[in-house]
């Protein structure tokens, strides 16, 4: 964004430390809400903003409107009773949450899944994280004012919830993984309607990299907006596609493999500098990546075989004293679960770590400052962050 | 990194190290000697990801746990670290310095368990829960039903089965109650 | 915002003069909803009811989980445009309101604020099943379990999440509820607003909206 304003050293007045000087009482400034009813919010949160003019000078965001006390719900069901509740944290990709709730209590009890299980693992997951960005780029260009993206993605979505029923039944919440495996194998004739999809996927791809990258209006609004600085990775806690934008290559699944990663060949996508164009780029490169890792696990999974492990009686299931942390990627970063258990039949606590935990709360208060406020929209949208995970 | 422990156990009086995975690993530390350690491994020995900060309530021992799990990027392995409060009066320092986001970690755990960390910024506002004058609702004697019941009209009709005793009268009928 | 905020007080304003501002009874409004009668002539009063079922747009607020299975409804795929359904960004514009699941303690106390604000004749949809009996948080302490003891519901549509196809069948039972006349949820409101009332203040202690400077 090209700077045109020429008092720009001396408004806005700062303190010594950098922050902005703000006097309510003086009229110059007006505090708005842009609150849970807006469509500008990713999901229900609140920003508080004060403004000059144009311009935010302070930013002070309010989560707590989607809490349900999931971790206080899970101790009261036995562990089986948590998994059609556990999907519904992060409602636009819940199967992560599934992923790694069995996971964890998996490592916890000691069991092992059967192979054919870890490849429809991968394969669920990865499904996921398509429909998950799909969704998320209608929304970003929404933002911005191209309306016309949100169409087409979200129309290609629905043909991949499709693919998602056929498979699991489900269309939003699917339950398939299950501790000791998942639910079923691939229907027939799955890899011929898959490759169908994708290949739509991939022209509505083309159709909207032409459309949004080349447009001039997204590029003078989203460049330079909201750069992350790479020194702010280990203070904020940045994770995902934001702080690979920034040249950090953090990735969960090269760093730490699970599930059947090793045996696909894919490389960690970068960039060199954190602006919200930049980071748009790099998630629709990703679409691609998933789109072509997809092919790769239809092409070289086994299409029979055991998918479900032999699992004790779940009603009376009890699972030794211990703690754990799993891991996953997520379209977001780091996803992950911390569990404990203390020997009974039921979770003793469970702590959800969700990527927009640190991004929505403490990074979005440092970024949207001198921020325009009609840009706040598009600045959270491309951080990327689900209000759900943050307070669960 | 059982080397790394073994020199912070002499260091910092570590106990009940404990091996989960081999790139994953649990060590409890003194409420007074929980921050220095911390410190330390931020800066000296490369922990610099600081994954979660929660809590865990173990009401039958009168302790609060504090687990802060740490995270070496660059080798690639978690660290544990787990602190005992005393349930009765929980204070701990903050680490809000180390971290800027370790600030939200605070303030959450501040409103569901009542654990306070003077002096970390924002503490005392509301962060998810509006209006609240119960207990913190995580600890465990808080009885998430029994105020759902009273406060939130529930709809009459709901009959709730034990469902290891409803599979068994389902599947054997014929054996009477046992 | 602090309490003191709430006192009366002199302002001085950009200007330079000085007036007074009662913010208490700015910010809240002292009128009662009132209850509109239908008309006496029957067929303009079917004409009316025609006309409001065909237009029926609906507030953009995602309020729990249904919000998911409404975008697929804007695209062309089940496109509900061609029912008169459209989403606007403001209660002012607006005359359904989709309560999308759960509702939270925090987001009930802005759902009544945004119903208040819209315009009538208004109508309910409840989305799931959390709305009718808790759905899966019945035993959670911050979701509510009975939709209709805070707000007057006009159609439930069961399923956890419906599907979009679902959701048409339930805009379609509303328009056949409105041409009947039986749409009366907002009337139902104003008639016993003060047994609504108290169930709200019930679980809602602090009336303080967020506030504004100006």
């Amino acid at each position: 964004m090209t700077d045109t304003n020429k008092y720009r050293d001396k408004f806005p007045a700062k303190n010594p430390d950098g922050t902005n000087i703000i006097d309510l009482e003086s009229h110059k400034f007006v505090k708005v809400w842009q609150g849970p009813q807006h469509p500008g919010i990713t999901g229900n949160m609140a920003l508080e903003l004060i403004l000059q003019g144009d311009e935010v000078m302070s930013c002070k965001t309010h989560v707590g409107y989607l809490h349900r006390g999931f971790e206080k719900l899970m101790e009261r069901r036995k562990f089986i009773q948590c998994f059609p509740l556990v999907c519904r944290i992060a409602v636009p990709e819940p199967d992560f949450n599934e992923y790694c709730f069995a996971a964890s209590v998996e490592e916890l009890a000691g069991i092992e899944i059967p192979e054919t299980a870890k490849w429809m693992r991968t394969l669920i997951l990865e499904m996921s994280r398509l429909t998950s960005f799909l969704m998320w780029i209608g929304g970003q260009s929404g933002a911005f004012g191209l309306g016309i993206v949100g169409q087409w993605s979200n129309l290609i979505r629905d043909y991949m919830l499709d693919r998602f029923e056929e498979l699991t039944g489900g269309r939003i919440y699917r339950m398939f993984i299950l501790p000791g495996g998942v639910r079923g194998l691939l229907p027939d004739g799955f890899e011929g309607r898959m490759e169908e999809t994708l290949k739509s996927v991939e022209t509505a791809m083309n159709d909207i990299e032409r459309t949004m990258f080349s447009n001039s209006i997204f590029k003078r609004r989203a460049v330079g907006l909201g750069v992350i600085d790479p020194a702010w990775v280990d203070q904020y806690g940045i994770v995902g596609p934001n702080a690979r934008a920034a040249g950090v290559p953090k990735d969960v699944r090269k760093d730490y493999p699970y599930l059947k990663y090793p045996e696909l060949d894919f490389d960690v996508i970068t960039a060199t500098e954190s602006d919200a164009y930049t980071r748009t780029y790099l998630r629709a490169k990703e679409i691609r990546l998933s789109v072509d890792l997809i092919r790769q696990l239809l092409a070289k999974m086994p299409k029979d075989g055991e998918f479900m492990a032999k699992m004790p009686n779940m009603l009376h299931w009890k699972i030794p004293k211990g703690e754990t942390y799993v891991r996953a990627e997520c379209t977001r970063g780091e996803y992950g679960y911390y569990t404990v258990t203390d020997g009974s039949g039921y979770p003793r606590r469970v702590n959800v770590r969700g990527p927009s935990y640190t991004h929505a709360v403490a990074l979005m208060e440092k970024l949207a400052i001198d921020c325009n406020i009609a840009d706040t929209a598009g600045l959270m949208t491309s951080l990327h962050t689900y209000p759900p995970e943050i307070e669960r | 990194m059982k080397e790394l422990l073994k020199d912070l156990t002499k260091r910092y009086g570590l106990s009940a190290l404990y091996e989960q995975r081999p790139d994953e690993m649990f060590a409890t530390v003194k409420k007074e000697d929980a921050v220095a350690l911390i410190t330390y491994l931020q800066g000296q020995e490369g922990f610099t990801h600081l994954v979660l900060l929660t809590a865990v309530d173990w009401i039958e021992d009168g302790q609060f746990q504090l687990t802060y799990m740490l995270n070496n990027p660059s080798k690639k392995v978690d660290l544990g670290i787990r602190v005992m409060l005393d349930r009765t009066d929980p204070v701990m320092e903050s680490i809000h310095h180390l971290w800027k986001q370790a600030a939200t970690y605070q303030r959450e755990l501040k409103e569901m368990f009542g654990i306070d960390f003077p002096n970390s910024p924002r503490i005392d506002e509301p962060f998810i829960l509006e209006g609240w004058h119960d207990i913190p609702p995580y600890r465990r004697d808080f009885d998430t039903k029994k105020y759902s019941e009273e406060t939130y009209f529930p709809r009459p009709g709901r009959v709730t089965h034990d469902p290891a005793e409803y599979m068994k009268k389902k599947l054997y009928p014929e054996e009477g109650n046992d | 915002m602090s309490l003191k905020d709430l006192d009366k007080r002199m302002v001085t304003g950009p200007d330079g003069e000085q007036f007074e501002v009662d913010p208490m009874q700015d910010y809240f409004c002292g009128e009662v909803p009132k209850v509109h009668k239908a008309s006496s002539i029957k067929i303009w009063e079917n004409f009316l009811n025609w006309a409001r079922s065909e237009s029926l747009w609906i507030l953009g607020y995602g309020t729990g989980c249904g919000a998911i299975e409404m975008r697929p409804l804007m695209t062309p795929r089940f496109d509900a445009y061609r029912f008169g359904v459209q989403w606007r960004p403001t209660p002012r514009q607006s005359n359904v309101f989709v309560i999308g699941g759960y509702m939270s303690v925090k987001t009930l106390k802005r759902v009544i604020r945004s119903y208040e604000q819209m315009q009538g004749p208004k109508f309910v949809l409840g989305l799931g099943s959390c709305t009718i009996n808790g759905g899966m948080y019945w035993d959670s302490y911050n979701t509510i379990n009975r939709l209709d003891h805070y707000l007057p519901v006009d159609v439930y549509i069961t399923g956890c999440m419906p599907r979009p196809e679902a959701i048409l069948a339930g805009v379609e039972e509303l328009k056949k509820l409105i041409k009947a006349g039986k749409g009366e949820g907002q009337n139902k409101y104003a008639e016993n607003f003060e047994w609504y009332k108290a169930n709200q203040k019930k679980i809602i202690k602090n009336w303080d909206m967020p506030d504004y400077n100006w």
